[in-house]
């Protein structure tokens, strides 16, 4: 599923790079901790956490995430969104719980994706 | 932040003691200390370092050799990834004069393998300060991550910011009891260094810094802002 078709289906807003939604999701990640996200989400997978501050951005560009959902209501900041579109990575908001969300992507078809 | 322009600023703000404290290192701390060379500032060596919970502490030492000793076991317990300079920033090494020595080529902004209480016990050991920082802030802090400060770890202080007051806050973690507060600036520019907390001491020694932080022998701290005193 591309993170378009994912927004879609799980009401996603999305609230930035709105042009780099036709990615292919090659799998997901959960984390709140961003130095587990950076020893284990892969490239293409989709980034589900609260985190919301401007550090996320540099994580998923680093690593090539398909994208980020910031849940349980919280939108980064205006400077977290500009970096945001500057570094083409997607930010999607949603009002629902990390847990919430993820049994949403699961069911979508989304897997889990450790590094070996 | 070149070092003569932190020790110009610190002059100018009239402050008696600074602290370097560096994300995960402190390869530019030796510099600050020569910068400030017959100059009535002092500048502690210090590091503040991320646990694996993402929380942030300060680690004051007395000497250059004790936190260069220090730095080699933070980078022994960093992942061995190295830095992108686009996305997280170039990290330098500088002389005294401000001068580009070198890159770091580690990737600091990230986290340590030592938990909170590993890392406290170890500098305690080692003889130098564990302050937890910034604990007010909304990421990065104790209260953030742990929700709490955790009971038994040899803390010497809790650093606050500018915009809690600290009795408001106390009230909302009663964890935080029984601790002195400080409040720094952790200055990433020259022009956030105003926030200082105030010390009686005999000198301007790390174990003068203990005490006052114990309150013991007539040695105090006192944090001012915000219309609130400690």
């Amino acid at each position: 599923m591309t993170l378009a078709e994912l927004a879609q289906a799980l009401s996603l807003t999305v609230q930035a790079a709105e042009d780099k939604l036709q990615t292919e999701v090659t799998g997901g990640y959960a984390s709140d901790l961003l130095s587990c996200v950076m020893a284990k989400a892969q490239q293409g997978n989709v980034w589900v956490t609260l985190q919301s501050h401007l550090n996320i951005v540099a994580v998923a560009a680093l690593l090539q995430l398909a994208g980020i959902i910031v849940t349980e209501g919280r939108v980064p900041d205006a400077a977290t969104l500009a970096k945001a579109g500057e570094e083409g990575v997607p930010i999607l908001t949603t009002p629902k719980t990390t847990f919430a969300i993820v049994a949403q992507l699961a069911r979508a078809g989304i897997e889990g994706a450790e590094k070996e | 932040m070149i070092p003569p322009l932190i020790v110009k600023r610190a002059l100018e703000l009239a402050l008696g003691i600074i602290a370097i404290t560096d994300h995960n290192s402190a390869e530019n701390v030796a510099a600050v200390i020569e910068a400030a060379q017959g100059f009535e500032l002092t500048v502690l060596p210090g590091m503040e370092v991320q646990t694996r919970e993402e929380a942030h502490l300060l680690c004051l030492f007395e000497s250059v050799e004790q936190v260069l000793d220090w730095q080699a076991y933070i980078y022994a317990h960093l992942p061995p990834l190295k830095n992108d300079d686009r996305l997280f920033g170039a990290q330098f090494v500088v002389d005294a004069s401000g001068e580009f020595v070198r890159h770091n080529d580690r990737l600091l902004l990230t986290s340590t393998s030592l938990s909170v209480e590993q890392v406290a016990c170890e500098i305690e050991q080692r003889g130098g300060l564990c302050i937890a920082a910034h604990v007010d802030r909304p990421s990065f802090s104790l209260l953030a991550n742990l929700g709490l400060v955790p009971e038994g770890v040899p803390f010497a202080a809790m650093e606050i910011t500018r915009h809690t007051a600290w009795d408001v806050l106390l009230q909302q973690h009663p964890s935080l009891s029984g601790y002195s507060f400080i409040r720094s600036g952790d200055a990433h520019r020259l022009d956030e260094m105003t926030d200082s907390t105030i010390f009686s001491l005999h000198e301007p020694t790390l174990a003068e810094i203990a005490m006052a932080l114990r309150r013991s022998n007539g040695r105090r701290v006192k944090v001012v802002g915000n219309g609130q005193h400690t």
